[in-house]
């Protein structure tokens, strides 16, 4: 499995590159894949809605009406119908490349399962939608899916008379079918609506809208692709002729051409089968999740900063338990949390200036606690051999270890928003070293979600906890590079030489513990 | 100039989606059937006699039944399969045997099934078999037709209505 998701994530890199460079990392499409989807979704509502208006929904008229729709009123609702058609189609390779970009990112393990359990059976609802909306059409397209659905269908056990009779000729053929057929294509979308809305429940400020240059771009696509390539009819649907030839949706009907080569059944032990399968792949091998963030009540003031960094919406303000003059505490649900640590470098308590006692934050991860923070940063600054000293906070998604040199030092974190932002003040001010840099994920598409932007924020003094004024930024860069290519050993390189015509930091003193 | 050549690779890149789209919307195409053969769908469905036949229940039997509950008639519920056989010219192409659907076999049987013939005029033949008898047919019934190519030909049932149906 590990194999495959590094091939794959080899793959999305190279891919990825060239979106960087002509959207820049922040618009990067594969940054915005899961908003993408959702923006394609409203599309295909909206203009599922208008084309509904003038929607026949009887059998013996439907074919007219989405005529009438093509061709009379081509340039309002004939392009509505090739809106709800691409971007149908579009929704199916927006929301692949999202399964396939995240399980390549191993952004589904461990309790992040839940976006990962509840977008599976979305899928196969976007499919249900897709097939019957092409139903409705009741071209010679229709005609063949009716007949191979109903064919397929009738090779589960469930079904007492055969569903493929009611498509043998047009004297078979009932309008009640074809209602239902319209009921399902209006219910499938909503409850997959539902299912979104379950998919991101875990998601803190989930990301449902593109950036407005993408939003505009992707629009305007669609609308000159609709009308220079408008959606037509195959011609109407004839039960008393074989539909020889049909112009398949690959997006939608590829498994439809395998009814020719195996059997119904085995084909929805297939899609059965590789569907429960998906479903499964957080649990793939199995893997223990890292132990959730603990709260510290001695020290926890229930400033609710915690809560509102969150990514993973696993904290939450409860009344105060332990009668200290304070209205609220925070509390850590540990199915919710991921163990990134964005809590810990939120909470003002995380200050490696603490010179009282033990160290302990408001909130901390078990695995990473702040006092062991406090020893690396001092070890790693006692290693340094030769010319400006680089501290790096890095990403353990970054793959910045390789960065690790004699006058640069890497410190991994599960993300650089678990740094306190005070840990930077205290390096640069203890002269623990020339300059530190932060090495994040890419522009936007943070291991986290959130990390790299609210890291940002606290350095610009935008959120809170913010970095100290006093920090000299000169001394500072906050590298957010993808993992792959040379981008972050350039910037080293660079930030090497910038520092070098700086005078050496000779702010507070350089003792031996700091 | 970098931000004409990022501009130029943007308008390629949406350029490539759409054209994607479009192409794979509807091409390339897909041969469901042979145009040039003629296409037969045999469909019914029809509950066959019962296993054992029903017994008349004597008066006495059935004032024991519950009020709710009286019947005439006490019929064991397992039916028996369908025997279903299609000729053409004589050469028999199609022969099956259906069994009942419900958890206890008393429901009617079904039979969806379609094939592919040689256009040109042909001699049908349909035969069922619905009772315990060891030989012969309950349902027999022939028609002479020419069919078309890339067309389908229907062969249905329905007792109500003397039997076969071809259409």
């Amino acid at each position: 499995m590990g194999v495959l998701k590094t091939a794959l994530r080899a793959l999305f890199e190279r891919a990825e590159a060239i979106f960087d460079f002509a959207f820049g990392q922040r618009l990067n499409p594969f940054h915005w894949l899961g908003a993408l989807g959702w923006y394609f979704y409203w599309i295909v509502a909206g203009t599922g809605i208008y084309l509904y208006i003038f929607f026949d929904t009887g059998i013996t008229n439907a074919y007219a009406s989405v005529e009438y729709i093509t061709n009379d009123q081509w340039y309002l609702a004939g392009v509505m119908r090739s809106l709800h058609r691409y971007a149908s189609d579009a929704l199916v390779v927006i929301v692949v490349l999202h399964l396939f970009r995240e399980f390549s990112l191993d952004r589904l393990r461990g309790r992040r399962f839940f976006a990962w359990l509840t977008g599976v059976p979305a899928l196969f609802f976007i499919y249900i939608c897709g097939i019957t909306g092409y139903w409705l059409v009741w071209d010679q397209l229709a005609q063949y899916i009716a007949i191979a659905t109903a064919e397929w269908l009738d090779t589960l056990p469930f079904f007492g008379q055969p569903i493929a009779a009611n498509f043998l000729n047009a004297t078979t053929l009932a309008d009640r079918f074809f209602t239902l057929m319209v009921f399902i294509h209006i219910f499938a979308p909503l409850f997959m609506l539902l299912l979104m809305w379950v998919h991101i429940q875990r998601h803190a400020g989930a990301r449902v809208n593109p950036p407005k240059p993408l939003a505009i771009g992707t629009a305007a696509t669609m609308v000159l692709l609709s009308l220079v390539y408008p959606a037509v009819s195959q011609g109407p649907a004839n039960l008393d002729v074989v539909p020889a030839e049909v112009g398949l949706d690959w997006f939608y009907l590829f498994a439809y051409p395998l009814l020719d080569v195996i059997p119904g059944g085995q084909l929805w032990l297939l899609v059965v089968g590789g569907l429960l399968f998906t479903g499964l792949l957080p649990w793939i091998p199995p893997k223990k999740p890292a132990p959730a963030a603990v709260v510290s009540l001695d020290n926890c003031n229930g400033c609710a900063r915690c809560f509102e960094d969150c990514p993973f919406s696993a904290i939450r303000m409860a009344p105060r338990t332990d009668g200290k003059g304070y209205e609220t505490q925070a509390e850590v649900n540990a199915d919710n949390c991921v163990s990134c640590g964005l809590c810990v470098g939120s909470c003002p308590t995380a200050t490696p200036f603490r010179r009282a006692g033990e160290i302990v934050p408001g909130i901390e991860l078990p695995l990473h606690p702040i006092a062991g923070l406090r020893e690396r940063t001092l070890s790693a600054s006692k290693e340094f051999v030769k010319g400006r000293r680089i501290l790096i906070y890095a990403c353990e998604h970054s793959n910045s270890k390789r960065l690790d040199n004699d006058n640069a030092r890497v410190i991994t974190l599960p993300c650089v928003a678990a740094l306190p932002p005070s840990f930077i003040d205290f390096v640069l001010s203890r002269n623990l070293a020339d300059g530190v840099a932060i090495s994040g994920c890419a522009d936007g598409d943070c291991y986290y979600r959130l990390g790299d932007d609210w890291m940002q924020q606290r350095i610009d003094a935008e959120r809170d906890p913010y970095l100290r004024r006093r920090v000299d930024r000169e001394r500072l860069r906050f590298w957010r590079y993808r993992a792959g290519g040379e981008a972050r050993q350039r910037a080293l390189e660079t930030f090497t030489a910038e520092l070098k015509t700086l005078p050496k930091n000779r702010s507070g003193r350089r003792s031996s513990d700091a | 100039m970098r931000s004409v050549v990022r501009i130029a690779l943007q308008v390629i890149l949406y350029a490539a989606f759409a054209l994607s789209l479009a192409w794979f919307a509807t091409n390339p195409p897909y041969q469901y059937g042979d145009a040039t053969m003629a296409s037969i769908k045999v469909s019914l469905s029809h509950a066959a006699d019962r296993v054992e036949p029903c017994v008349q229940l004597t008066p006495e039997q059935i004032a024991d039944l519950a009020m709710n509950m009286k019947q005439t008639e006490a019929c064991e519920r397992e039916r028996l399969p369908l025997l279903l056989e299609i000729d053409i010219d004589g050469e028999a192409v199609f022969s099956l045997e259906a069994t009942p659907t419900g958890l206890w076999s008393d429901g009617p049987s079904s039979v969806y099934e379609r094939f592919e013939v040689a256009p040109g005029p042909h001699r049908i033949t349909a035969r069922l078999r619905d009772t315990a008898r060891a030989e012969g047919w309950d349902y027999t019934d022939s028609t002479d037709v020419v069919l078309e190519p890339g067309r389908y030909f229907t062969v249905t049932f329905r007792a109500e209505t003397g039997g076969f149906n071809f259409r």
